[in-house]
């Protein structure tokens, strides 16, 4: 499963996309941010506060509740400031 | 009739409008908006970035759905990406309709969708200081007006 970062998301991680095998801890968006936020360093800072990320399965807005079963594409953003 | 593009060149509005309502006679009314980097308080440049994909798919999205719920004729949305600086284009929402009150609320529903939807992210530089902008309440109301509880 590929995963993207966004904007600050991104720089505070330092990499833009990564590829991360699904494993049955990994059920839903919100597990994937707890694994990705236990790694420490850029990470732990990246999800330090859940309630700035948005996420994206399959290139449509998702909860964190969304499950991953069918991601073959993973995004991690701050809210959107387009526009 | 739907155009929508992501760009780092700049775009002329005239034409834009001009190509939207060539050969559809139907078109009584045509609404476009521009928005434009403003020079806030020290502002001297935009850098915007997007995810590929996603955002075309999310602005055709509401360019369909748009185009439920008003009987409009087409619609074009280009937004640029990369470094602006103020006095430059940024977006071009335009719609044309055969009256003047589907083009006005479609065009409003668009760029207030474009706001809080598609995934564009936006880093303002003053002076040496460059910071990513936080995303507005007030957009998010904006666009949650659209799809009343």
């Amino acid at each position: 499963m590929k995963i993207l970062y966004f904007a600050w998301v991104r720089q505070r991680i330092g990499k833009s996309e990564e590829d991360i095998a699904l494993t049955q801890e990994t059920a839903t968006v919100a597990d994937l941010i707890a694994l990705l936020a236990g790694r420490g360093g850029g990470y732990a800072e990246a999800f330090e506060d859940p309630s700035r990320i948005r996420a994206a399965v399959n290139q449509d807005h998702v909860r964190f509740d969304a499950k991953l079963a069918n991601a073959d594409e993973v995004a991690f953003f701050p809210p959107v400031t387009g526009g | 009739m739907k155009t929508i593009r992501i760009q780092a060149d700049d775009f002329d509005a005239g034409a834009e409008c001009t190509a939207l309502r060539t050969g559809r006679l139907q078109t009584g009314a045509l609404v476009s908006f521009t928005g434009i980097v403003r020079s806030d308080d020290g502002l001297s440049a935009l850098t915007l970035e997007h995810y590929p994909g996603m955002t075309e798919r999310e602005i055709a999205r509401h360019v369909d759905e748009a185009q439920k719920r008003w009987p409009i004729l087409g619609a074009t949305v280009i937004h640029r990406i990369g470094r602006l600086v103020p006095g430059d284009n940024i977006v071009l929402v335009a719609v044309a309709s055969s009256h003047r009150k589907a083009a006005f609320e479609a065009a409003e529903f668009l760029i207030d969708y474009l706001k809080t939807r598609a995934p564009f992210w936006k880093r303002e530089q003053r002076g040496s200081t460059i910071e990513w902008l936080e995303a507005k309440d007030s957009d998010a109301s904006a666009a949650a007006r659209w799809y009343p509880p």
